[in-house]
């Protein structure tokens, strides 16, 4: 099932002209800088922008076209605004209801229960409006645009508004909600750390143009688009939890090609998960070193290298598997290495992160237990 | 301290201002919503016209009412060809000279106070499956409760105060079209001081209090143009 949108909006100066396929699975990250037409993006998909010409399908309904505009309160979308947008003469309960309560019993899939639960609303329920957190605020929005029962959630920067400790606060539920439900959500972010966290796929923007769309991990790597050669360039890699080492309390993280190892976390063997490596922190040594505090070391070759300026270069290395990861380094280094491309060489990683993503798990959430961020040696 | 004449005055006066506020609520309610929603260019002209008894003597106004609701007029005119009475010097003609003076105390308030509740919680609640009959009764209404208040005490208190428009079209009928404004000056003209203060002193409590209670109901709202 794919959502299929086309559209050519004209807003003052700005131009939106788009034409895409986007998986109606999972999370579709849609990631561009500030003014470049996600938001307005999210907002003709949502019907709150007209676009007379434009073509929305979603699944086998047809949303918009030629003839046909389905307006916003006719279809099953929910929608996140960056600000969390709540009633402020209604209670807590009374936002959770007010889409529950408009939609027929028999089209409910998520009750009203369970979406407190996934939200971690319980104690906020007979609570004002006034009376709660940014964070607090933007989960509760979450859990009334879900309670419409969506088949696909539309989320614009919900994060955007929020400090870094309510962000911290959020985006465990958000892994959490990509776990427990099969609502597509369309994420739109200009924070890369958001979208790499989250996004299974990930549409690409600039000045109201789409650059480039497909699956996260392959983007990223790609020296043709912007984010290989941002400051923070990073990869994501997705492996099982293989087994937790008991002696040095860590945990085995096997992907196609290898193992990662990480202190031990609390989650069960078999587990999916993310992993993200910060091309900053991946190293390069012609043999293999020994005498090294750091324990992932992986056997690689070079795919491709380019300068980014005078001084740094990244190396796109191919670690087995179907995710090349990336490598920042100094053109100094990369000289008396004598890197070129096909060479064979070891990534000593530094530093990984997991994030606790993918298959629905039985166990209750924990959110303090689903990031975990090591640095080594 | 009040003779008959002043109680029935008082009476007018209540009946008049009262049915005035309640009339333009319902029919100042949808107007404002309109006002504040619509993108149509024009939408000023409709704001001058809503807003043009603020500007206009009060006896022009009733001038013209007069004229079209009288026996001649076209309005007048019309209704008695229905086999009705026309609108001149009756209660009936009071009410409508009264809802087209103070219309702007309510329209405007209400305007303001949908204008400022923005496009987003209306958006959230189409996105939560509200049709816009729902939004609106559901979220604009509520949202716009201290412009409400505002409005209903505006056109409450415009209406006890008004003098030129109902003079005119009411021709001071003590019992039927006599209004307590009316009464005081036509006090002050007898040379009946007591009279005139009991009722213009009633009169400025009663203001005085109008307004209390719109600042102590909305106490961030302030209030428009008087």
């Amino acid at each position: 099932m794919t959502i299929d949108a086309r559209f050519s909006l004209v807003r003052g100066g700005f131009a939106l002209n788009v034409s895409l396929s986007m998986p109606a699975r999972g999370i579709t990250g849609i990631f561009g800088p500030s003014g470049c037409g996600k938001t307005t993006l999210l907002r003709a998909l949502a019907g709150l922008e007209h676009d007379p010409l434009g073509h929305l399908t979603v699944g086998e309904v047809v949303w918009q076209n030629g003839s046909t505009f389905i307006p916003t309160h006719k279809r099953a979308l929910g929608y996140v605004f960056q600000e969390a947008s709540l009633f402020t003469h209604l209670t807590v309960r009374q936002n959770l209801e007010y889409g529950l309560k408009r939609i027929p019993r028999r089209e409910r899939r998520l009750t009203f229960d369970s979406a407190v639960v996934l939200l971690g609303l319980n104690k906020l329920v007979d609570r004002a409006i006034d009376n709660l957190s940014g964070g607090e605020r933007q989960r509760v929005a979450i859990a009334r645009s879900l309670l419409t029962s969506p088949s696909v959630l539309l989320m614009d920067e919900p994060l955007a508004s929020l400090d870094a400790q309510s962000k911290a606060e959020i985006l465990p539920f958000l892994e959490n909600l990509h776990r427990e439900l099969s609502t597509p959500i369309m994420y739109v972010s200009h924070s890369l750390e958001e979208v790499a966290q989250l996004a299974d796929h990930l549409v690409l923007m600039n000045a109201g143009r789409i650059t480039a769309a497909g699956p996260l991990p392959q983007l990223l790597g790609r020296f043709d688009l912007p984010l290989a050669h941002s400051t923070d360039a990073e990869s994501v890699v997705h492996a099982v939890v293989a087994r937790h080492d008991n002696e040095y309390m860590l945990t085995h993280l096997k992907f196609a090609a290898g193992e990662f190892l990480i202190p031990r976390v609390a989650l069960p063997s078999g587990r999916s998960v993310r992993i993200r490596i910060l091309a900053r922190d991946v190293s390069l040594t012609l043999k293999r070193q020994v005498d090294t505090s750091i324990l992932n070391v992986l056997p690689a070759r070079i795919k491709e290298l380019t300068r980014e300026d005078s001084a740094t270069m990244t190396v796109l290395l191919d670690i087995g598997g179907d995710t090349p990861i990336l490598c920042r380094l100094t053109r100094k280094s990369a000289t008396m290495l004598k890197l070129r491309k096909d060479k064979q060489v070891f990534a000593q990683i530094k530093s990984i992160a997991l994030f606790g993503t993918r298959q629905p798990s039985a166990e209750q959430l924990q959110p303090a237990h689903t990031m975990t961020s090591v640095r080594q040696g | 301290m009040l003779n008959d004449a002043d109680i029935s005055a008082i009476v007018t006066t209540l009946k008049l201002a009262s049915t005035t506020t309640l009339i333009l609520l319902l029919v100042g309610t949808p107007l404002a919503w309109w006002l504040a929603c619509t993108r149509w260019r024009f939408k000023c002209i409709i704001e001058t016209i809503v807003a043009l008894p603020l500007v206009l003597p009060p006896t022009v106004l009733g001038f013209y009412l007069l004229v079209g609701l009288g026996p001649h007029g076209p309005i007048g005119e019309t209704l008695c060809a229905l086999g009705l009475n026309h609108l001149a010097f009756t209660f009936t003609g009071l009410v409508v000279g009264s809802i087209v003076y103070s219309m702007p105390f309510v329209v405007q308030p209400l305007q303001d106070a949908f204008s400022s509740i923005g496009k987003r919680p209306l958006e959230a609640a189409a996105t939560l499956r509200a049709c816009p009959l729902d939004r609106f009764l559901t979220i604009a209404i509520p949202l716009a409760r201290p412009g409400f208040v505002t409005a209903a005490v505006l056109g409450f208190a415009h209406t006890v105060g008004e003098f030129g428009v109902v003079l005119m079209i009411g021709g001071n009928i003590p019992g039927k079209t006599q209004v307590l404004s009316i009464a005081v000056y036509d006090h002050v003209e007898a040379m009946d001081y007591t009279h005139a203060h009991w009722l213009a002193g009633g009169m400025l409590l009663m203001s005085f209090l109008s307004l209390l209670i719109v600042h102590a109901v909305n106490r961030r709202s302030r209030v428009i143009h008087s």
